[in-house]
């Protein structure tokens, strides 16, 4: 109920959501760039010829079959895992495949991983102010106090998140749905101009999901987000534009509707089905 | 650790001790504690006649002194592996190179009552025939440069060694062995002669630091005073970054180091500075022991030390600071009363120790002081969940 109201007075609650001032320069194409890029793993293909390009301000929903190639390709934009060959550009200005995974966050691109990974050891409130966009050397972190306004801005995405009333719990005792969300708040705390987030409401609820579709359709337009998800409601309820991805590279791309009706997708998941 | 999976059981409020509101509070009692041990010792020791059944004799002072110098060695350690999950093996280095620092000032200050009477060289360079001073013997008679020394050689050591080892993201049980291999490849090289730290015998027939008779009463007692406030400090420092939010990152980055890494923290340079802190006060406990044992030689870099040292941490309890302190004064104390006794059943007896602890006590002494705040939050836990 929290988004809702988020969402109905946004205005007040959405400032935090508009994305610091960032040097990517978006006035010449996409935000994210990618082209020819292969990887392989032991002679093992998992990315093949892949070309993609999101633009700014887009909602983009990634499917595909298990080990198409999905989390992969977000290890690649972030720096993660260096591929063969291929170009991979943030913007016109920022080749990506230059810079170390600190650099590319710093640069506006943040990440949610497939299986969750909140800092267990630390309080939910503690994990937002992690995250938080701040000076990230060693000393100013050493000598960091939070500011008013800071402290406030993790309160207003603990409310988006609906985990206020467990902000001085441990992240470990948050059930799998938390965590998801708590991930996501993380995520909001660095104030991306990219969002790359993978299998969001994997052992969500119906209820947590609906919630998860709202907050990131409304992220959209000011940030670019790129959501991996193998819900095929989920990616319904949310989706403009769906790129399948199949053996590492694209499959096909258009509505949801263009897409399910494609006969290669068609074949590829009744083959998976098939299989399994 | 991982076999419980259920919110309400041990696992996920196993690290509650961690957040700050109870590391505030046990500042507070442990710097108390210290004091209060530091003023008992020496009022019994300077007011009771020799004689009287409470009185702390000067050996004992003495070996009270050594056991802060263990403990803030332990302190330096838990900085490292409990909180930033680094498992050095080799602790050791640091400890008996600041403990080198501080010894080659005491050589220096013997002066010409050498046995041989030499004005400049140590006994040992001119039993070795040497006549004049290694460039690295220069500036060890002021106490000051020596000083530093014992903080700047561990430093600079660690820095090197952390640059090489964490930008190369050398990690877990790879790191520990390259850390035991530095410590035995420094005991290796203080052994030779040539190196010119003494060799075998290492440094001694200390007599005298700034001018103070180390052979009086007043100055061991001096000594341990010394240790104690040592342990005092490196332990606010500790706690200092630890409470901090640079402590978080430490924390997170032990736990999911890559996670870290997105969230824009450089992990390699937060490791970094932690360890090369860790070394330095590592030196600094180091320096401290050598005038209260009045020796320093190789077997201080012995592999095995370094292990002994992550017993102590681990028995104590590990990241909570006041775990390591504990730890390493009682298996400490629990050494010198075995080793008196049955001097070869020592190893066994600190193996089974360890064995009986890991089993018993996962989380050290320093669980079982935790064990009840943590029964209070589960039931306040289970209030909250409906
Ligand atoms: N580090 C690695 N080493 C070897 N093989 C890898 C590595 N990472 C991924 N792979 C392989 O690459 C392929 C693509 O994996 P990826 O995780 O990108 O798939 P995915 O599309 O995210 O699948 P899922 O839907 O199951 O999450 C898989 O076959 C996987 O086994
Ligand atoms: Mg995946």
């Amino acid at each position: 109920m929290s988004l809702l109201d988020a969402l109905a007075d946004r205005d007040r609650v959405f400032d935090f959501l508009v994305p610091a001032s960032s040097p990517v320069d978006v006035r010449h194409g996409p935000i994210l760039y990618l082209e020819d890029v292969n990887v392989s793993f032991d002679g093992f293909k998992a990315i093949n010829n892949l070309n993609l390009t999101i633009n700014d301000g887009e909602l983009r929903c990634i499917i595909g079959p298990n080990g198409a190639g999905k989390t992969t390709m977000m290890d690649i934009i972030t720096g993660k895992t260096r591929p063969d060959s291929g170009q991979v550009w943030f913007g016109s200005r920022h080749n990506l495949l230059t810079k170390n995974e600190p650099e590319i966050a710093s640069l506006g691109i943040g990440r949610k991983f497939q299986k969750p990974t909140v800092f267990e050891a630390l309080s939910v409130f503690d994990n937002l102010e992690l995250a938080m966009a701040a000076d990230k050397r060693v000393l100013p972190t050493l000598t960091a106090r939070l500011s008013g306004e800071q402290r406030s801005r993790i309160d207003e995405v603990l409310e988006t998140i609906g985990l206020e009333s467990l902000c001085g719990r441990q992240a470990g005792i948050l059930s799998h749905g938390q965590k998801q969300w708590l991930e996501i708040g993380m995520l909001l705390m660095q104030r991306p101009r990219l969002l790359l987030v993978d299998e969001p409401v994997a052992g969500m609820t119906e209820q947590e999901m609906e919630r998860t579709a709202e907050l990131l359709t409304s992220l959209a337009g000011k940030q670019s987000v790129v959501v991996v998800e193998h819900d095929m409601g989920f990616v319904r309820s949310i989706a403009r534009q769906v790129t399948v991805l199949h053996q590492g590279s694209v499959l096909a791309e258009g509505t949801m509707d263009q897409v399910s009706n494609d006969p290669k997708v068609i074949e590829v998941y009744l083959g998976a089905e098939e299989e399994a | 650790m991982s076999l419980s999976s259920t919110p309400s059981s041990s696992s996920p409020l196993s690290h509650l001790w961690l957040t700050r509101p109870f590391s505030e509070r046990s500042t507070r009692i442990f710097l108390a504690v210290l004091a209060l041990a530091l003023a008992v010792v020496t009022v019994l020791h300077l007011a009771l006649p020799a004689g009287h059944p409470l009185h702390v004799s000067s050996y004992t002072v003495t070996l009270l002194g050594k056991y802060l110098c263990y403990a803030l060695l332990a302190v330096a350690v838990d900085l490292v592996w409990g909180y930033l999950g680094i498992l050095s093996l080799g602790h050791g280095a640091f400890f008996a190179l600041g403990g080198y620092a501080m010894g080659m000032y005491l050589m220096r200050q013997i002066g010409d009552r050498g046995v041989y009477g030499d004005p400049v060289l140590p006994d040992f360079m001119v039993f070795l025939n040497w006549d004049s001073l290694p460039w690295f013997w220069h500036g060890f008679d002021m106490a000051w440069f020596a000083f530093l020394m014992v903080m700047l050689a561990p430093g600079l050591l660690a820095l090197l060694f952390g640059f090489l080892a964490f930008r190369s993201r050398v990690t877990g049980v790879y790191l520990s062995i390259i850390t035991q291999a530095l410590t035995f490849a420094l005991m290796l090289a203080f052994f030779r002669n040539e190196m010119g730290f003494g060799g075998n015998n290492g440094l001694t027939d200390f007599r005298e630091l700034l001018g103070f008779d180390l052979r009086s009463d007043a100055t061991r007692l001096g000594l341990f005073l010394a240790s104690g406030v040592a342990l005092a400090l490196g332990y606010v420092v500790c706690r200092g970054i630890v409470g901090s939010k640079l402590g978080r990152v430490c924390i997170a980055s032990r736990d999911a180091e890559a996670r870290v890494r997105f969230l824009g923290y450089r992990v390699e340079r937060v490791q970094l500075c932690v360890f090369v802190v860790s070394a330095m006060l590592a030196g600094v406990a180091g320096s401290l022991y050598v005038p209260q044992v009045g020796i320093i030689n190789p077997s201080e870099f012995s592999p095995l030390f370094s292990i002994e040292v992550v017993v102590w941490v681990a028995l104590g309890g590990r990241g909570t600071l006041y775990g390591a302190v504990i730890g390493a004064i009682l298996v400490n104390y629990a050494k010198t009363v075995f080793t008196g006794v049955m001097p070869d059943a020592w190893l066994f007896a600190l193996g089974g120790l360890f064995v009986v602890v890991t089993v018993l006590l996962p989380k050290g002494i320093a669980g079982l002081m935790t064990r009840r705040r943590k029964a209070d939050s589960d039931t306040q836990l289970k209030e909250a969940t409906p």
